[in-house]
């Protein structure tokens, strides 16, 4: 059906390339085709569908691949190049101000998410880049835009301006930079009012901003879901502002991010950070060859890493890692070992991230997240002792357990199961380390409920 | 005689009617896009040939109409010209009009736009819709507008989620002075909507706008989130909610019709709102989102004014949509 996501539809079309030994001009129109209605159906931009399936059988036909690769793999490979030519192949930084705060302004239309992304923003100097920030509302039309941002603000833990909304954003965006410079904040964000990019008046406010505080930054949000117009949208607010680049917004979920693919490549603006979840630390910097990596079904393992890295203690990972191959592996290191997993991001998330783990659908996702809850309940009413060595409970200890936790002797008895496999496998991955081998896929430890 | 002939002389006679000119004026942007550039394209050929339809296509498409239904449009076409021996570029538009409304009023339900009311007893509207579509905005604007009808309105601001969505909707409350039930930020959105049902009952309210979380849909948690403020609606008030409308932005591409048919999944949808059509966007996706979901628009956003919400009327989208091309 039409409705599945851009990677699902990619790996369909590349598998049926498999079954081909031979790429002909016949199966490449055929896939090409469908390559071209995939890409559609993502609201990539018309214009840019036709240079891609343009470009991809140029490039294939250019080559000599008829015979000597496996057709399929070739087409993947061409295909990520072009991806990634479209996403524009560096990754861009914010242009900071050495020694001085640093300007970023968002603009967008209304909705496209600039408020909340501002409040991620701000989450994202202040704990990964360790900035000081000040968050500026301005606008001053929307009603409780201002209350937003400030909730947000105090979620994030930042410093906020507002001047009210009877001051003209101009006036306040002024305030907010001579604040900035008298305080020495490190990044000051202007969190502007929606607005059209054929509305000349609110344009103008823009390019009146743009002139009085010469933002380093001039992020334009783009919405993931948002249409063919999106290309003209990011072109008009370029002419007016010299965009330094864009945010893109509502990257999760079913959004297969269309636009993400045309902006770069019809506009020149670069795709600097992106929205993929609704907490306040799920904004990204962008990296254009994961995105074509993960949009042709490859899986990002190197995102999954470093955000393993952030949720994880690396040292205690170090430490649990040991003592599972050692066989020393109590209930208490598991619960922390899910714990952290869970840290990471949602199982869902994660399953996307690793190349050839099933996607999870969302009631697989629930219930393994309530196995977790049952788990640690039951694990919280053991002794230590008993967390150590489970193998000991008796009955008599299971219904204790059972009554302490609120569940019920079978539920005891799966979690001391579960334990035990774990361990079990954390045997077979200590042979196999010896041997030199390593047993492929899953994590150790295993989630409950998968 | 074909339907846009039609429609075009209905409207000449009907310069005047304050509806059509409402679509005209807050169209204007997507017309230019899309009307102008249907002119433009039948002026540069003599007689339609294989070229002529592929750019067509890329018009349907670029207006957000959706692969698949311009693809078939297209295809009916190139049938219905080779049958009929039709090569005028100009005649060949013009059917490709009359497929876009046969195809419209032939792929779901008809019915009535205004709020249907029940007649007993308050009447619950469900708002629901991802992040940013203009879900708070459009609420007031309906609620503005059946208070205009002589109809007690009762707002219930059941979106715990969003940071400052309960002030916002408590500032459009006060300015339409309107009654406003509220709960706490992250609290239970069903024990919001219960308290909103049994102020309903209580001060005889006639329309319930229960405004929820904009979640996106995949999130089965936020899903149940939806179900659970329906069960709680249908236990206070029978029958509730009587309506539910799905808002949509009028500038999303094909991921509309992907919202339109998880919300569908979720609380049965009564009808659609389009938000932002004043835009440069073609507004395609309502073609789209009635060719693949059934689920019919009911209002339309055409600006920013209170007024500017209006009953969608297909003559007059498509109107709205093409009159560039019949005057030009």
């Amino acid at each position: 059906m039409a409705f599945e996501s851009l990677t699902d539809r990619f790996s369909a079309i590349f598998k049926k390339m498999k079954g081909e030994s031979k790429l002909t001009e016949k199966n490449m129109d055929e896939m090409l085709r469908e390559i071209r209605v995939a890409l559609l159906e993502a609201d990539v931009n018309f214009k840019v569908v036709k240079a891609f399936t343009t470009d991809v059988k140029d490039k294939a036909l250019g080559q000599d691949v008829y015979s000597k690769v496996n057709p399929s793999q070739m087409l993947v490979k061409i295909c990520h190049d072009e991806i990634e030519e479209l996403l524009g192949s560096d990754q861009t930084d914010i242009n900071y101000n050495s020694g001085k705060p640093t300007v970023i302004m968002l603009c967008g239309l209304q909705g496209s998410g600039k408020t909340t992304s501002a409040g991620k923003l701000a989450y994202l100097q202040k704990n990964k880049l360790h900035k000081r920030v000040l968050l500026a509302a301005l606008d001053v039309y929307r009603p409780a835009a201002v209350d937003q941002l400030k909730q947000l603000s105090e979620t994030v833990g930042v410093d906020f301006f507002t001047m009210g909304t009877d001051i003209s954003p101009v006036e306040i965006a002024k305030k907010a930079k001579e604040k900035a410079y008298n305080d020495h904040y490190d990044v000051v964000i202007l969190d502007t009012a929606g607005r059209l990019q054929i509305d000349e008046t609110l344009m103008k406010e823009l390019q009146d901003i743009n002139k009085e505080v010469h933002p380093e930054e001039v992020l334009l949000l783009i919405d993931a879901m948002a249409g063919q117009d999106a290309v003209n949208v990011a072109n008009a607010f370029n002419k007016d502002l010299r965009l330094t680049g864009a945010i893109m917004s509502k990257l999760d979920g079913d959004a297969r991010g269309g636009a993400a693919l045309s902006i770069k490549y019809l506009t020149g603006v670069p795709i600097k950070f992106a929205g993929i979840g609704e907490k306040i630390d799920e904004l990204e910097v962008f990296h254009p060859d994961r995105m074509a990596d993960r949009i042709l079904g490859m899986g990002d393992v190197v995102t999954l890493v470093e955000k393993a890295k952030e949720a994880i203690d690396e040292k205690q990972a170090k430490k649990d890692a040991q003592k599972m191959l050692d066989g020393d592996f109590t209930l208490d290191d598991m619960l922390r070992q899910m714990k952290q997993i869970n840290k990471i991001g949602s199982l869902g998330a994660i399953a996307k991230l690793i190349p050839g783990m099933p996607t999870l659908t969302d009631e697989q996702q629930d219930r393994a997240k309530k196995e977790m809850k049952v788990f640690e309940a039951i694990v919280n009413s053991m002794t230590p002792y008993e967390r150590r060595h489970p193998e000991v409970l008796k009955f008599s200890q299971k219904s204790r357990i059972a009554k302490g936790s609120g569940m019920t002797n079978a539920d005891v008895n799966r979690v001391i199961r579960k334990y035990e496999q774990s361990k079990e496998m954390m045997k077979q991955m200590k042979q196999y380390q010896k041997s030199g081998k390593m047993p492929g896929g899953g994590f150790p430890g295993g989630f409950p409920g998968m | 005689m074909g339907l846009f002939k039609f429609l075009k002389e209905k409207f000449s006679k009907k310069k005047d009617n304050e509806e059509a000119k409402a679509y005209e004026k807050g169209m204007e942007k997507s017309r230019k896009n899309f009307a102008s550039r249907l002119d433009e394209l039948s002026k540069r050929y003599a007689s339609v040939n294989q070229e002529y339809f592929e750019e067509l296509e890329q018009i349907l498409i670029e207006s957000d109409v959706g692969v698949e239904l311009s693809l078939r449009l297209i295809e009916k076409l190139l049938d219905e010209s080779k049958e009929q021996g039709i090569t005028e570029p100009k005649k060949i538009n013009e059917m490709m009009v009359d497929e876009m409304f046969v195809s419209y009023a032939t792929a779901g339900d008809t019915i009535k736009n205004e709020i249907q009311f029940v007649e007993n007893g308050p009447t619950v509207l469900l708002v629901v819709g991802v992040n940013g579509v203009g879900k708070t905005t459009s609420i007031a604007k309906l609620a503005n507008r059946y208070q205009k009808q002589g109809k007690k309105v009762l707002l219930v601001a059941a979106d715990t989620f969003r940071a400052g969505a309960v002030e916002q909707l408590t500032v459009w409350a006060n300015r339409l002075n309107c009654p406003i039930v509220t709960g706490k930020t992250n609290g239970d959105p069903a024990s919001v909507a219960f308290d909103g049902a049994k102020y309903a009952k209580e001060h005889d309210v006639d329309l319930v706008i229960v405004d929820t979380a904009g979640r996106l849909q995949n999130k089965a948690n936020l899903m149940s989130e939806l179900a659970k403020i329906n069960r709680v609606l249908s236990r206070e008030i029978p029958g509730a909610p009587h309506e539910s409308f799905l808002i949509i932005d009028g500038t999303t591409g094909q991921n509309g019709v992907l919202q339109a048919k998880a919300f569908k999944e979720v609380t049965p949808l009564s009808g659609i709102v389009i938000t932002k059509m004043d835009g440069t966007s073609k507004g395609g996706i309502i073609l789209s989102i009635r060719d693949e979901i059934g689920v019919p628009v009911r209002f339309i956003g055409l600006g920013e004014k209170m007024e500017d919400l209006k009953e969608f009327d297909l003559d007059n989208y498509l109107y709205g949509l093409l009159l560039g091309e019949s005057e030009a």
